[in-house]
């Protein structure tokens, strides 16, 4: 699929307002804004997976397993009699918690025995966590209705555009405000991008950095199930949803950059407006385009973006 | 298959807790295998169905309505005294598994015929295996190719619809009614590209102007990418072929694009389960096909005989869209056997290609060149007010009676005349 | 790594001892035991099975547990191997020991085109970068669908009888079909023994001891990782030819990543880095999928759970646990 000719038509139809294959301003627009909401939700699902890497070298499969729950967890609080805005705060709460049992119990005696064995035991993680919710909550899975206030769609000047959509880009930009903030102000904060760039000085320095992964493992996973909150509206709940998001997830920390936020953010709004805009021209090559892409950046350049180079030697 | 015979006196009474504890797990576990007393074995119709994944709801009432014919056939005293046993296996739905399960079924247990699966791929696979070991195979899963001379022998039977007679019934409806500007968002896949065939064939007759066929990947989560573009196109009738959750996902998307307000949104094929699953908003307005309602007992003897065994056996429940082909799969065999007085193969062929038959839908026959069921097509819409009960989801809107117009001809097939 | 390594460096016993003899006939003893087993197996076509997923999980050994690398793309090669035997037979009408031999040309080539592009990376970034190209393989098979069928998978790989010297055997038989492939499975253990015994093989452990020093002391180190993985791929292709036949379908799901975290699990589970684990493996993995789905239909959990254990208490996996605590000091 030729995209430069893709390019070429983007432009002269954004003189021209329309051309012949009927793809005019306004829908490209419309399909960058689609990219923008999709690619939220992939920067914070790879945010989590960034932070737990960068810090304690562990590629988490079974963060779309923690994604999954905290859909779960929405949709059990909703059924028990509370509202959306109440999940919002309890959610990564309690995913965040679950997390920390986590690390604590599965993840912390694995440390120092090779770089395999948590990415191994989270993948076996993934397996059992999907199950017990089939167990719990059914196979089929659960329609997940949009908030009452945010359904509908708004004129964004281009067309009209899902409000949940955009309560989306808005909630993901709120939490990387509250992130940054977090990173860059506190001490606390301090001690990650530390950490992040240089483990051992942090050690040497006297601070327990057990506790430190303890608490960066469930930061991470917390925002993980609060994307996954946020997406179940989109799509629904069933117990595998997060099985193809982390593959792709793994695309954009690789191309953003093992260990790096702004990588992540940057990668994530990247491969949701590849994903969008690869369905206008040519929607089989959709998967393979963001496969290929993670390849070329692992080949070419593989610390991604920002990350450090050299960094899984 | 086992005999438990009791000999007074002889028992421990640990021994009997262990065989009652042991019969109470077998008939509380999915698969209540008949136990039987007869001298002879067992009539064996193996059972591959996905147990185990998405389809695990379906597969079940699949397993129950199959279950119920096979009660129903031992009853009526079996054949000659004969009784039937369905073994059931989990396929996973996949096709290797589905593959090894089949050898197992025809190498292990001698089955005598199989009735199955649920997907495309999956029956494509059983049916490589067991055509190639001479075994009867009754397909209940919607597909084309399975009538395609590639794939069909002579040992093939399909007792589900296909893509083709689902579309041409749901676009013949449509068609006529809502438009002339028709735009397809379709599963990129086989079952996906089969049913625009289906509908671009149909369309033909009624002059419909294709204004965009726009494809998805299977398993797209996020339809938000391709909603604005088919919006742009400015349809009367947007034709939705995909299946499962994929469908669940983009007419939950669809309605929050606010797509309906200005296009009739239609499908091939609307599922119980699916239905279910997403909820009333989600296919509100939207008109599909389907092979089986219990709605229409009002219509068939049959069929009311049918909802009231099945609720009968099975606690008050209705059947659905799956168990209803659950059941006509294992019963046509068995009838078939009852006809020829026999399980040999040759036999039993000959008399399912003879067999008019009206077990829970109308009239329905094989046809000769395919092995294809010619049977009614019902094109339902989503109910979600004046329910009568739980089950009452749909409502029939039209049926396409049974017609073999309404099918690919041998010759499309590749079939030599 | 460290771990296996010590378990593996425990010396090897004194001259005489069982393990030692055990070593020096292993491919003789893997024979035997293939030999006897669909005795044990409750279904032939699930003794094939173990089989055909032991060499699978034999060839993945060879790069994790031999070479230290651990890749999530093997079922790229599993698949191709498995998909050009397939079509050799249904497209191109090759007979069936030609079709085999091109699914392992195949598994071969396709290592060649993996490794080639992936082999500079290390660690985590190998496993990520073999997993998104395995997944591009699986979307362009998938695209291909009047080769590869698409996603109804490739029919018709139907050999009904195999022709050696003018007897004529029938393939559909089980017990037959069983031994067929036995064959070729036992073909590649006496290979593979001879490829560990060679000096190849000790430069394959000397890399995955201490790359530096395997550097210094003169040996090319990326070359030597690019040729196991390309024998990996001949190994994993026959399996892959081998499962074509058995099962006559060729299913897309061959080639997705879930395949790639099966013959992880089973190398695993077996013991990686030795020589009877991956076997060991996929039958304890077949067996327990088989025996569990009978009861329940969560087998996915008792997987799962067996597998965490095994990561966190029993790294060395079923075989490997078994030869550290009952190895002669």
């Amino acid at each position: 699929m030729d995209l430069t000719a893709g390019a070429r038509w983007m432009t002269r139809a954004a003189f021209t307002g329309e051309c012949m294959a009927g793809l005019s301003f306004d829908l490209i627009a419309l399909q960058l804004f689609a990219g923008l909401a999709l690619g939220a939700i992939y920067v914070l699902f790879a945010i989590g997976l960034s932070l737990i890497f960068g810090m304690l070298t562990v590629v988490n499969f079974a963060h779309g397993a923690f994604y999954m729950v905290g859909a779960y967890v929405g949709l059990y609080l909703l059924m028990l009699g509370g509202n959306f805005w109440l999940c919002l705060v309890a959610v990564p709460l309690i995913v965040g918690l679950f997390g920390l049992a986590v690390e604590r119990v599965l993840i912390r005696p694995l440390y120092g025995r090779g770089i395999d064995y948590p990415l191994l035991l989270t993948f076996g993680l993934s397996y059992v966590m999907v199950e017990l919710v089939r167990i719990a909550f059914g196979k089929t899975g659960y329609p997940f209705d949009t908030p009452e206030i945010l359904q509908g769609a708004v004129n964004i000047g281009v067309g009209y555009f899902p409000l949940y959509r955009l309560f989306v880009i808005g909630a993901t930009a709120v939490i990387l405000l509250g992130l940054w903030l977090f990173l860059e102000k506190t001490s606390f904060g301090l001690i990650i991008r530390a950490g992040a760039r240089d483990p051992q000085i942090v050690r040497v320095l006297g601070v327990d950095v057990s506790k430190v992964w303890l608490i960066v493992f469930g930061i991470g996973t917390a925002i993980a199930g609060f994307a996954g909150l946020l997406a179940a509206p989109l799509q629904g709940v069933i117990p595998e949803m997060g099985g193809t998001i982390l593959a792709e997830a793994f695309v954009v920390t690789v191309v953003g950059g093992m260990g790096s936020i702004g990588g992540a953010v940057l990668a994530g709004l990247l491969v949701g407006v590849v994903v969008s805009m690869t369905s206008l021209f040519a929607p089989e090559m959709a998967k393979v385009s963001i496969f290929a892409l993670m390849a070329v950046v692992l080949i070419v350049r593989p610390q991604g973006f920002f990350g450090r180079a050299g960094l899984m030697s | 298959m086992t005999r438990t015979t009791v000999k007074s006196g002889s028992l421990s009474r640990r021994r009997l807790l262990a065989t009652a504890g042991a019969g109470a797990a077998l008939a509380a576990s999915p698969f209540r295998i008949n136990l039987a007393r007869a001298d002879e074995p067992n009539i064996k119709i193996g059972f591959p169905v996905p147990l185990t994944g998405p389809y695990g709801a379906e597969a079940q009432d699949q397993v129950r309505a199959g279950q119920l014919a096979i009660a129903q056939f031992n009853e009526a005293g079996g054949l000659n005294g004969r009784k039937a046993e369905l073994v059931v296996r989990d396929d996973k739905l996949n096709p290797g598994e589905a593959a090894t399960r089949t050898l197992e079924l025809v190498e292990k247990e001698k089955v005598n015929f199989v009735v199955g699966s649920l997907s495309a791929a999956v029956q494509l696979a059983i049916n490589n295996v067991t055509k190639e070991r001479g075994v009867i195979f009754n397909s209940i899963s919607q597909s084309d190719a399975i009538n395609e001379e590639k794939d069909f022998s002579r040992f093939t039977f399909h007792e589900a619809l296909n893509p083709h007679m689902t579309s041409g019934a749901v676009g013949r409806y449509a068609f006529s009614k809502f438009g002339k500007k028709v735009a397809f968002l379709t599963a990129d896949y086989a079952y996906g590209h089969e049913m625009v065939r289906g509908f671009l064939e149909v369309g033909k007759t009624f002059n419909i102007e294709n204004v965009g066929d726009i494809r998805h990947p299977l398993g797209t989560s996020d339809f938000s990418t391709l909603l604005p573009r088919i919006q742009a196109l400015k349809p009367d009738i947007l034709c939705i072929s995909n299946f499962g959750r994929d469908q669940q996902i983009v007419l939950k998307q669809a309605t929050d694009f606010g797509v309906k307000k200005t296009t009739q949104i239609i499908a091939p094929l609307l599922s119980h389960a699916s239905r279910v699953a997403a909820g009333p908003q989600a296919f509100e307005g939207v008109i599909g096909g389907c092979s089986f309602y219990w709605g229409i007992e009002d219509k068939h003897a049959s069929t009311k005989g049918f909802n009231q065994a099945f609720s009968k056996m099975y606690d008050g429940k209705l059947p659905t869209d799956y168990g209803a082909l659950g059941y006509g799969g294992v019963r046509t065999v068995l009838e078939a056997v009852k006809n020829a007085g026999s399980v040999d193969t040759d036999k039993v062929i000959a008399a399912m290609e003879a067999l008019k038959y009206d077990y829970y839908k109308g009239p329905q026959y094989f046809r000769k060149c395919d092995h294809q069921s010619v049977q009614s097509v019902l094109v339902i819409k989503s109910k979600s007010a004046n329910m009568k009960n739980d089950a009452d989801v749909f409502e029939v809107i039209s049926t396409d009676e049974p017609n073999e117009a309404n099918l690919r001809t041998c010759a499309e097939l590749g079939h030599k005349a | 790594m460290d771990e296996m390594s010590q378990i593996l460096q425990r010396a090897p016993a004194r001259p005489g001892g069982w393990f030692e003899f055990a070593t020096r006939h292993r491919a003789s003893i893997a024979s035997l035991v293939v030999l006897v087993f669909p005795l044990v197996m409750p279904f032939t076509a699930l003794a094939v099975n173990v089989l055909i997923y032991g060499l699978y999980a034999l060839g993945f050994n060879l790069v994790y547990g031999y070479l230290g690398l651990l890749s999530f793309g093997h079922a790229a090669l599993f698949g191709t191997g498995a998909y050009l035997c397939g079509i050799a037979i249904v497209h191109l009408g090759m007979p069936w020991y030609a079709a085999i031999a091109i699914g392992v040309i195949a598994g071969l080539l396709m290592a060649a085109l993996i490794g080639v592009l992936a082999i500079r990376t290390r660690g985590i970034y190998f496993a990520m970068v073999t997993m998104a190209l395995s997944q591009c393989v699986y979307y362009l098979f998938y695209q291909a669908v009047d080769w590869t069928g698409g996603e109804n998978g490739l029919r018709g790989i139907n050999v009904r009888s195999i022709d050696i010297f003018g007897l004529r055997l029938d393939f559909i038989n089980p017990m037959i079909r069983y031994y067929v492939i036995a064959a070729f499975v036992i073909a590649a253990f006496f290979v593979l023994s001879r490829i560990l015994a060679s000096p190849f093989g000790a430069v394959i452990e000397a890399v995955r001891e201490n790359e530096t020093r395997a550097r210094a002391s003169g040996y090319d180190v990326t070359l030597t990782r690019l040729i196991t993985f390309v024998l990996s791929g001949g190994f994993c292709g026959l399996a892959g030819a081998l499962q074509a036949l058995h099962l006559s379908i060729v299913p897309i799901e061959i080639l997705h990543y879930d395949t790639s975290g099966i013959v992880v699990m089973i190398a695993l589970l077996g013991g990686m880095g030795t020589f009877f684990g991956p076997m060991i493996g996929a039958a304890v993995f077949l067996l327990l999928e088989n025996l569990v789905s009978v009861w329940t239909v969560h087998w996915q959990l008792v997987v799962g759970a067996i597998f965490m254990l095994c990561v966190l208490f029993f790294p060395a996996g079923i075989w490997g646990t078994l030869i550290s605590r009952g190895r002669p000091r």
